[in-house]
């Protein structure tokens, strides 16, 4: 029996049409009659209902609150515990996600030749700024830091730090701290929290705080505007230790505490000349 | 053949050589394989003793499992995964997989060290507290 071409184009058309037809019913029952047997969906992801939302999270940081050395330092303890920031004490190998600087340091080019000698000696709390325009972000090889779309903050993936220090260099801010060596053995007994605040309560602290990961050697780190507690509702731990001295909130909301603050009092934010617009605010 | 015996001599040692390994470990005990532990106090308090997925999936797809929750979480900032069963978990190794798998040794290291792969999740996340026994 012999075929002509005719023929042959017109069975291929038609088989090829059947498998595909038969192709994507099969799979269709084969899926329904699965799920129907088990009862079970496509497993999904959501972010965590109770976690604090903003279009662009920002800080005011009220020097007139701060008086005594204890008033930065509770600040700042609480950040470097909860974070498993180390202690090493070698100022060339120091790692700080919130610190004091002085005026001249912080604001340079502002410094007047007769600033009252309050001012010039008064240490200002100084953290990343969480740039709208970071030039940490662009400078990255590898894009392990990022700015968050949703909320604005300027984040840190571990897991793709490199080490390549060009967002130090970038940073005009000094914002940013190297592990030149392995921090585990630095964060010691130095590092628990002396009290128990609201937000230890019922936290067991052998070295460090457990439910936060250290870094490792090689990697850059630095203040993150707690992610982690904004995620589960909390605020920054730094605002909460400070007692008001520190606001925090969304800057794109006009009915926000940052925003009230910001409306009723003169701020200043940190080399405003480069053109980062810092998310940090200081009055004074 | 031109030095014939120096050839065959030289093929001699090469195979001696290449299926000595072999060779060596014939009669030899085998290394057991390894039988990962979930006999942590955490997992006996559950009525049910279930991890987020299936057990079968767990084996095979965990390390994938937890690339995913680990872009997720800092990437995307989703912290919650509802399983296929209905039931949410926080994403995190720290925080949930360690606290029923408090027993890293008898239940990490035991399968990893057998097929010799080193994770480096421990380098920054903070492993369980273990006795020394």
């Amino acid at each position: 029996m012999s075929i002509d071409r005719r023929q042959f184009l017109k069975i291929a058309g038609a088989s090829a049409l059947l498998g595909l037809g038969g192709l994507s019913t099969s799979h269709l029952l084969l899926r329904s009659s699965l799920e129907a047997a088990q009862g079970l969906t496509d497993p999904s992801v959501i972010p965590d209902p109770k976690a604090l939302v903003a279009k662009r999270w920002g800080m005011v940081v009220d020097m007139s609150k701060f008086k005594t050395e204890e008033d930065y330092k509770k600040v700042m303890d609480a950040c470097h515990h909860i974070h498993n920031v180390p202690t090493i004490g070698n100022p060339k190998e120091e790692i700080k996600w919130i610190w004091k600087e002085t005026y001249e340091h912080a604001f340079p080019g502002q410094e007047d030749k007769f600033l009252s000698e309050e001012i010039k000696h008064l240490p200002f709390l100084v953290l990343c700024n969480h740039c709208e325009n970071p030039p940490c972000v662009r400078v990255c090889p590898t894009k392990a830091t990022f700015k968050r779309k949703s909320d604005g903050i300027v984040m840190m993936d571990m897991h793709r730090c490199i080490g390549c220090r060009f967002c130090m260099a970038g940073c005009p801010y000094g914002a940013r701290s190297f592990n030149y060596r392995d921090p585990r053995p630095f964060i010691n007994e130095a590092n628990r929290l002396p009290y128990d605040t609201a937000f230890t309560k019922g936290q067991e602290f052998q070295k460090g705080n457990l439910s936060f990961p250290t870094r490792m050697r090689g990697v850059v780190e630095k203040c993150t505007f707690c992610y982690e507690r904004l995620a589960i509702g909390l605020k920054p731990a730094c605002v909460e230790a400070s007692q008001g001295a520190l606001i925090f909130g969304d800057l794109e909301d006009p009915n926000s505490e940052v925003r009230r603050v910001l409306s009723a009092r003169y701020s200043f934010r940190r080399k405003p000349e480069l053109g980062t617009h810092p998310s940090v605010y200081y009055i004074l | 053949m031109y030095d014939g015996w120096k050839v065959i001599i030289g093929i001699i040692i090469f195979i001696g050589i290449a299926t000595f390994p072999f060779l060596y470990d014939i009669g030899k005990a085998s290394v057991p394989p390894p039988e990962p532990k979930i006999d942590t106090p955490e997992i006996q308090k559950m009525v049910e003793k279930k991890c987020v997925e299936s057990k079968s999936f767990m084996k095979t797809e965990h390390m994938v499992m937890l690339n995913d929750w680990r872009d997720l979480v800092v990437r995307d900032g989703n912290r919650l995964y509802i399983a296929t069963n209905g039931k949410e978990y926080a994403m995190s190794l720290q925080n949930t997989c360690m606290k029923c798998h408090s027993n890293k040794k008898k239940f990490c290291d035991e399968c990893h060290n057998y097929v010799a792969v080193k994770p480096y999740c421990w380098d920054c996340h903070i492993e369980p507290k273990e006795d020394e026994t």
